[in-house]
């Protein structure tokens, strides 16, 4: 699905080069900074046109920071976001509008993400009033049409959010999302809050609004069974840390790093066969504030030794497109389990 | 897009229309008795302020010498004469304007203040230091002094006196506005109206101000009861109505001479600034269990 330019390659749409997000811990009388959260630590990765790029982790591993990192919602620390060629993060918040415009975002909580006094209709308006200078009457008649497009219908229009199920204002998020015609949106655990008839659905009418309008999503997702259905490249996050980058069919099926292995082995799968060698990790997230010495993932790792808790293992391509951040990339990790 | 799933209208996601929030508040709050009761007296005693010159019985500020301190019950006066001869009755009727229009001033301005300086410090964390501190100071006055001292600068009179209660009141209320602005600012729906690139003013206008309505109306009733009794208290001190104005503090100030003699004179206005004070202070209270049982203000 993805847009190739004259040279048969793709044309990058968004270019995110070390960007690292840090929380403060303030403590102690004065309330000084004592130390950091590293939410989100050197994450690079390209994005191109018309594509979906999943981003796994489990909670609290930085997904949803470093989507709010790219749109600027949070402040970086370090790093850069280039949007069509532009850098967008230094940019003042005029000029930021015009990018606005372009990136949207999915929120996670349909019930959470719509403003419960205002009635749906002219909560989508309200972007247009930001953004252009339409009539009432022209913004009436566009959030209608848009409406329909999401699969609502017109009289939801004096509604207020309470009066709609998950999926009904999950489709509004979606339609105030591409209102402004985007290039680029992000889910931010779009479907999660959902049940899976309805997450189908949603999921259904995300890619048919890919398709004609050539969005670019970044999914950002703990379910891999989703991120498998509707993405073309994956990212593996663990510890505000990418450790895998592949596409979608050699992600699954050649898993690199062994984070990337046990992920794989928890979905959950209806099978007859025999128990399936599943892995099942020891422990905890470790504290973010305070992450492991050399690979952040050597305190869980089955297979990690004594270099893994030295050196931080080098991000490198290990095939096409496919990357992986571990010094025994490949290994596998289920003989070492029994 | 004929491969678009239609969005199923569940049946019991859709609740009935008429059903809304400040209908159900409103219909919460005639279940409890005590706070129906107060709105009773509340909706009385506007009607009583808005009809005064139909109500009263006489001018209220017309003296009769030939009939002064007549007791309660009095033939042509049922509430009595003051040493005057003024109608009790009439002063009553006109002295309630004055409260409630007070009292209604006061609380608008306070609350014009209050509700910038918490929105401000609660959206703006740079502000928040500032304005929060600033709050501070005014709440380190005893009220009534630093309504005093206000009205000492400003010279008495009845706008003084609302405006003096105003700046008593903003305090509070911005405290109040800045706690909920604070819970609500992480919401998710703040978030998205950041994300399509909305204006700090339009997100705290259009999206946190009408979310934090609930506690500001609380609020709101209840300061009224505070400002009825503090206008009274600053007249009986002399600083606000000035006579002749029927004005209930004032009526008290001047009956207390005559406590022995015509003790109507003070016990009438006195029961007509309670019943107020009392009915505003229900109605807020039960506001407060209607609106969230679980809202603490």
């Amino acid at each position: 699905m993805n847009v190739a330019d004259d040279n048969g390659r793709r044309k990058t749409l968004l270019e995110i080069n070390q960007l690292k997000k840090y929380y403060p811990i303030k403590g102690g009388l004065l309330q000084r900074v004592q130390s950091h959260v590293k939410a989100v630590e050197n994450v690079s990765f390209k994005l191109y046109e018309g594509e979906s790029l999943g981003v796994v982790g489990e909670s609290g591993c930085g997904k949803s920071t470093l989507g709010k990192a790219i749109l600027g919602l949070e402040e970086l620390t370090a790093g850069t976001v280039k949007f069509k060629e532009t850098e967008i993060q230094s940019l003042r918040k005029k000029e930021k509008l015009k990018f606005v415009k372009e990136m949207q975002m999915i929120f996670q909580d349909p019930f959470a993400s719509l403003n419960p006094r205002q009635k749906i209709g002219p909560a989508i308006a309200e972007v247009f009033s930001i953004h252009t200078s339409m009539s009432s009457k022209e913004k009436k008649l566009a959030v209608l049409d848009l409406l329909k497009e999401v699969g609502l219908k017109e009289e939801h229009y004096d509604r207020f959010p309470h009066e709609f199920s998950g999926g009904q204002r999950q489709r509004i998020g979606i339609a105030r999302a591409i209102c402004l015609n985007p290039s680029f949106i992000i889910c931010d655990e779009a479907v999660s809050a959902l049940d899976v008839s309805v997450q189908a659905q949603v999921l259904k009418l995300l890619k048919t609004l890919q398709q004609k309008y050539q969005l670019s999503y970044m999914f950002i997702s703990h379910d891999l069974g989703v991120v498998r259905y509707f993405c073309d490249r994956v990212l593996v996050m663990y510890l505000g840390n990418t450790v895998e980058e592949g596409k979608v069919e050699d992600l699954y099926n050649a898993p690199l790093h062994p984070y990337t292995q046990a992920l794989l082995s928890a979905i959950p799968r209806p099978s007859i066969e025999k128990k399936r060698n599943r892995i099942r990790l020891q422990g905890d997230l470790p504290n973010p504030a305070d992450p492991p010495s050399g690979c952040p993932f050597h305190t869980r790792c089955p297979i990690a030794r004594t270099q893994c808790m030295e050196e931080k293992p080098q991000w490198r391509e290990y095939g096409e497109e496919h990357y992986a951040a571990c010094h025994f990339a490949g290994e596998s990790i289920f003989k070492e389990a029994k | 897009m004929p491969e678009v799933v239609q969005a199923t209208n569940s049946p019991i996601a859709v609740t009935p229309k008429k059903d809304n929030e400040w209908l159900l508040i409103i219909k919460r709050l005639l279940r409890n008795k005590l706070a129906f009761l107060g709105l009773i007296i509340i909706i009385l005693q506007i009607a009583m302020a808005l009809l005064a010159p139909i109500i009263a019985t006489h001018d209220p500020v017309k003296q009769d010498l030939s009939a002064s301190e007549l007791p309660v019950f009095s033939e042509d006066h049922w509430l009595g004469t003051d040493n005057y001869g003024r109608d009790v009755w009439s002063r009553i009727v006109y002295g309630s304007q004055i409260s409630l229009l007070v009292g209604i001033v006061a609380v608008v301005l306070g609350l014009l203040g209050g509700v910038t300086l918490g929105l401000l410090g609660g959206y703006y964390k740079k502000l928040d230091g500032i304005i929060m501190r600033f709050v501070d100071l005014l709440f380190s006055f005893p009220g009534i002094l630093l309504a005093m001292l206000i009205i000492a600068v400003l010279g008495t009179s009845l706008v003084n006196v609302a405006i003096a209660i105003s700046i008593w009141s903003i305090p509070s209320c911005a405290r109040i506005v800045r706690g909920s602005v604070l819970s609500i600012k992480e919401k998710e729906y703040i978030m998205a109206m950041k994300s399509v690139g909305a204006s700090d003013l339009r997100i705290m206008i259009k999206h946190i101000l009408p979310n934090c309505f609930a506690p500001i109306i609380v609020f709101a009733t209840m300061r009224m009861a505070t400002a009825i009794l503090s206008t009274a208290a600053l007249s009986y001190l002399g600083l606000g109505a000035q006579p002749p104005t029927p004005e209930w503090g004032s009526m008290i100030s001047q009956g207390q001479a005559f406590m022995w003699s015509s003790p109507h004179l003070t016990i009438v206005p006195g029961i007509a600034i309670m019943l107020t004070v009392f009915a505003f202070n229900v109605l807020g209270d039960g506001l407060r269990d209607a609106i969230d049982p679980n809202m603490n203000v």
